[in-house]
C-alpha cells in the first residue's frame, strides 16, 4: 500500500472549489442580468434568484415573468452540467482553477431544446432551483431542473432539457 | 394593424416590466398571430466568447410571443398564463442582429390554447429556434365554444 496522502487543509480546498465555480459563472453577463447566484454545498448546486421589480410578467397578479422562469431553470441546468464536468476535472487534478479567470473559461454545453412545465404562479419572492444530471454522455446530456419558492416540496416549475457536450479534447484557452 | 391600436398594444407590452427590461417592440397581433422583436443587448449574452445572447433571454421573448398570440384569437380570452412550453434551438443567433419571434394560436378548447412559434435574426431564410407551447385559455363570457 502507498502511503496515505495527508489531506489538505479545508480552507485550500473550498478556495479552489469556489474558484472553479466563480470561473464558471462570472464570465457570463445574462446570469449577472438577472442576479442569480449559486450556493455550494461540496459538489451540490443550489441556483438562488433574489426577487427584483424587473423579473415581473404579470403586475396585477404581480407573478414572476414565464420567461424569466425559464431561464432561470436554464441557467440552472446548463451551470449544473458545466459544475459537474469541471469538478471532475478538478478532483482528478487535470485542470487547476486558479489558471480559470475571464480569458480561460471553460467551454459552455450548448442548448438542444429546453421544455418547461409551469406549475404555479411564480410569486415575487426568491426562487430556487436544483438541476440533476440524468444522463452525461461524450456528446450529449440530459438534464432534470426543480424549481421552488417558499416550500422545497411545492415546485412551482421544473424543466427538461438536451444538451450538445462541450469539445473537452482541447484545452479550454484557444479557441 | 392602424396606428391607435398599435399604440394599445405596445403599451400592453410596456406594462410588463421583463418584457420592458428587453426591449421588446409588439411588430404585429391579431386573430391568434403575434410578432415581437427584440434588439441585442450585451447584457444578455450568455457565451461571453462568441457573444451569442442566451438562450434564455430567447425564452422570454418566445413566451411573451405565445401569449399575445392567445390573447388576440378571435374568441377573446380574457386571460391567460403559460402551461408549459418546448424550445428547440437550431443554431445561435448571430450577435448584433435583432430578433423577431412569430406565434402563432394554432386550435384553442374551451380551456386550453396551442401556440407554435418561431423565431429569426436578420436571415429570415434559417430560424434560431422554434417553440411549441399549450397556454391556459379563459373564454371571455357568453362564450363557450
Amino acid at each position: 500500500m502507498s502511503p496515505r496522502l495527508r489531506p489538505e487543509p479545508v480552507q485550500i480546498v473550498k478556495e479552489r472549489r469556489d474558484a472553479a465555480l466563480q470561473s464558471l459563472i462570472g464570465g457570463v453577463p445574462f446570469i449577472g442580468f438577472l442576479g442569480i447566484r449559486f450556493d455550494r454545498r461540496g459538489d451540490e448546486l443550489t441556483a438562488v434568484l433574489p426577487y427584483d421589480d424587473k423579473l415581473i410578467g404579470n403586475p396585477y397578479l404581480p407573478a414572476l415573468h414565464g420567461g424569466v422562469t425559464a431561464a432561470f431553470l436554464e441557467v440552472t441546468a446548463i451551470i449544473g452540467l458545466s459544475w459537474s464536468l469541471v469538478w471532475e476535472d478538478m478532483e482528478a487534478g487535470r485542470v487547476d482553477p486558479r489558471a480559470l479567470d475571464a480569458t480561460h473559461l471553460p467551454r459552455l454545453p450548448k442548448t438542444i431544446d429546453f421544455t418547461v412545465d409551469y406549475l404555479r404562479t411564480g410569486l415575487p419572492r426568491d426562487a430556487y432551483a436544483r438541476a440533476r444530471v440524468n444522463r452525461s454522455g461524450r456528446r450529449y446530456a440530459s438534464i432534470h431542473v426543480e424549481a421552488w419558492q417558499d416550500n422545497r416540496a411545492r415546485l412551482f416549475a421544473q424543466a427538461t432539457g438536451h444538451f450538445l457536450m462541450p469539445d473537452r479534447t482541447a484545452p479550454p484557452a484557444d479557441e | 394593424m392602424n396606428d391607435k391600436k398599435r399604440t394599445a398594444a405596445q403599451q400592453f407590452i410596456e406594462a410588463i416590466p421583463y418584457s420592458r427590461a428587453l426591449g421588446m417592440v409588439l411588430e404585429q397581433l391579431g386573430d391568434g398571430v403575434a410578432a415581437i422583436s427584440m434588439p441585442y443587448d450585451a447584457r444578455l449574452v450568455g457565451d461571453p466568447k462568441s457573444g451569442v445572447i442566451h438562450g434564455g433571454a430567447v425564452s422570454a421573448l418566445m413566451d411573451t410571443c405565445g401569449g399575445a398570440a392567445v390573447m388576440s384569437h378571435p374568441r377573446a380570452p380574457s386571460a391567460t398564463a403559460t402551461i408549459d412550453l418546448r424550445i428547440d434551438y437550431m443554431r445561435p443567433a448571430r450577435p448584433g442582429d435583432r430578433i423577431t419571434a412569430r406565434a402563432e394560436c394554432y386550435h384553442v378548447t374551451r380551456s386550453v390554447a396551442f401556440v407554435r412559434a418561431t423565431a429569426h435574426d436578420a436571415d429570415q431564410d434559417r430560424p434560431v429556434a422554434t417553440a411549441t407551447g399549450t397556454f391556459t385559455f379563459d373564454a371571455a363570457k357568453g362564450d363557450r365554444g
